[in-house]
């Protein structure tokens, strides 16, 4: 997505100026290699999306058997269900605690690291999580924070403090799992902001010393921060879509318990989809979510257009 | 004073990357220790698991025999295989008309693609479950694999890729013989190669550990990939309640792309990133 910003938009007109194939030919060629294609984006895209959309105003079950439009009942269950209203909350829970953790954190780390002489083992340390499978690693958070016998309960008690039941207490179940997400996404907003810090000249920095602020948080408000504000948006878009998208832990870990303290927005729609086949229901679930991210990806084209824009008449 | 001042600095920042690193790791670490411990004495109150020689091979042997572990790999190993595959050759021919060819129906195509970004990837799971239901393909590898063989990321990728290559080059080629196809496959292929590793990484990566998808179509154990044997394998079966043979597993699943990553971080990073924008 923000790929496609980072593009002129002159670049997607066609470029075949002084071809040596003759129009015709090269027509037929260019029908040929992109039919495949084509054909499999409206199967396997664009079509079911279409079909997802239009069936969420139906109540359709598995076989297709005796669909009807019901208009947006599924909407308004959508709205007035105490369960999915639970899961949007634990959902929203999940963002608040884990979006400001993993980003702070990686953009702490990130500034850090920048200056260090063990820049690489830091990165590999720090990155490790995101190349992992996350179900297997999953599995192995369950056993650390085991209710009772787990390193983190042992830990605790050589502290001095009572157990906690992580995992299996419905008051602690949701925050057990955002932490294993800021876990998992730390590394990524860590590249994300080297990558940003790498691209503020250095005589930025130099300017900024000869206004008195050499060093430490003074350097980081006056250069860092203001430099790093587009990548900063990147990053709390990514991170707000995978967040709001969490799902692996959920269905390896919780199944949403204990009760439904961890049922999330995504487990809420593979649950009616593909457990309880409430076809109609989980297009709907799917067609909200799509907005949201969609939303999500807009706000974030405009911020990075409107840089462009700033940059293009001669600001930085 | 400098000195002093960048010292004191830097010693606060090495403790706090420090720690972090060590929570970072230590899933993995304690993970592979408890691989290697009996069960009996994973849980003995101890702080971390004591490996011995017989809890190793006890939970290694439980890992591969008991739960078919090896099974689950080489089907996530063909299920990642056939998908890249697939995915780069319908994206390479596609990308590379979008690019340099000027046919009926291209701007529409783009615009496709372009849309075709937008879309999470579970939007259009549910119609293609039906289909895969109603056509009695579900617990198969063509469930696994047939929803992503078409990557618009890949297609858009090559197709910014190949939009600067010169048209010169191709138009030699054009004289020489070459037909369009051929041009894409021996020319453009070559050309693209760096954008290829990148989207192969991603591509993997994400095949290898999805969940999602796997547990929506397979019920069938001989069918499971490793992402989903874990996930089985952590609550039904042999594995049920064995931590041990449970992270002798996590261990081996997770090992080929650990390994992969800590050879080539910087293609593995680029991949990722790439991939997740």
């Amino acid at each position: 997505m923000a790929l496609a910003n980072d593009i002129p938009l002159s670049s997607l007109a066609p470029n075949t100026a002084g071809s040596y194939r003759p129009a015709r030919a090269q027509a037929q060629a260019g029908i040929i290699l992109s039919v495949p294609a084509t054909l499999l984006l409206v199967a396997l895209v664009i079509g079911p999306a279409i079909l997802v959309f239009f069936l969420s105003f139906t109540n359709a079950s598995l076989g297709l058997a005796g669909i009807q439009f019901i208009g947006v009942a599924n909407y308004t269950r959508m709205l007035t269900d105490p369960g999915f209203a639970q899961s949007l909350r634990n959902t929203a829970l999940y963002v608040a605690v884990v979006v400001p953790t993993a980003i702070g954190w990686g953009l702490l780390v990130a500034v850090l690291i920048a200056r260090s002489r063990f820049a690489v083992l830091y990165r590999t340390a720090y990155f490790l999580p995101v190349a992992a499978s996350l179900v297997a690693l999953a599995t192995a958070w369950e056993a650390i924070l085991h209710p009772s016998l787990g390193f983190a309960n042992t830990l605790l008690q050589l502290l001095g403090a009572s157990p906690v039941r992580f995992l299996s207490d419905p008051a602690t179940a949701i925050y057990a799992l955002a932490a294993i997400g800021v876990w998992q996404l730390v590394g990524f907003n860590m590249i994300l902001f080297l990558a940003g810090l790498s691209t503020i000249p250095e005589e930025l920095y130099e300017a900024a010393t000869i206004d008195g602020a050499d060093r430490g948080l003074k350097r980081f408000l006056l250069v860092t921060w203001p430099m790093l504000a587009p990548v900063t948006v990147f990053v709390t878009v990514m991170t707000i879509i995978r967040a709001f998208s969490v799902f692996e832990t959920v269905a390896v870990l919780t199944q949403g318990g204990p009760m439904k303290s961890t049922s999330v927005v995504l487990y809420t729609f593979y649950e009616e989809g593909f457990r309880f086949f409430r076809v109609g229901y989980a297009s709907a679930i799917s067609v909200s979510f799509f907005v949201f991210v969609t939303f999500l990806s807009l706000v974030q084209m405009r911020v990075s257009e409107r840089r462009a824009r700033w940059k293009a008449s001669g600001g930085q | 004073m400098i000195l002093g001042q960048s010292s004191s600095s830097r010693i606060v920042s090495h403790a706090v990357l420090v720690t972090g690193a060590i929570i970072m790791v230590f899933p993995f670490l304690w993970m592979i220790l408890a691989s290697l411990t009996p069960q009996s004495e994973i849980f003995d109150g101890s702080l971390l698991p004591t490996p011995t020689l017989h809890g190793a091979i006890d939970n290694y042997g439980t890992a591969l025999s008991a739960i078919p572990l090896l099974r689950f790999m080489a089907n996530g190993f063909v299920v990642c295989l056939a998908i890249l595959v697939l995915q780069i050759a319908i994206a390479i021919p596609c990308g590379y008309a979008l690019a340099k060819l000027s046919f009926p129906g291209r701007p529409i195509l783009l615009v496709g693609v372009l849309l075709g970004l937008l879309v999470p990837v579970q939007i259009p799971t549910i119609p293609i479950y039906i289909a895969l239901a109603k056509s009695g393909l579900l617990d198969s590898y063509a469930a696994l694999v047939l929803p992503w063989i078409i990557s618009v990321f890949a297609i858009f990728l090559f197709r910014q890729f190949f939009v600067t290559f010169p048209d010169e080059v191709l138009d030699a080629a054009r004289l020489d013989g070459f037909s369009e196809l051929s041009i894409a496959w021996r020319i453009m292929l070559p050309a693209a190669w760096p954008a290829v590793v990148s989207f192969s990484i991603f591509s993997i990566v994400a095949h290898w550990n999805d969940l999602y998808w796997p547990m929506v179509v397979i019920t069938n154990p001989d069918m499971m990939t490793a992402s989903l044997g874990i996930a089985y394998f952590r609550q039904a079966g042999e594995g049920a309640g064995n931590v041990g043979a449970l992270m002798a597993g996590g261990v081996l699943v997770t090992a080929p792309l650990v390994s992969f990553f800590l050879l080539m971080q910087k293609h593995f990073i680029r991949g990722l990133v790439l991939g997740r924008h």
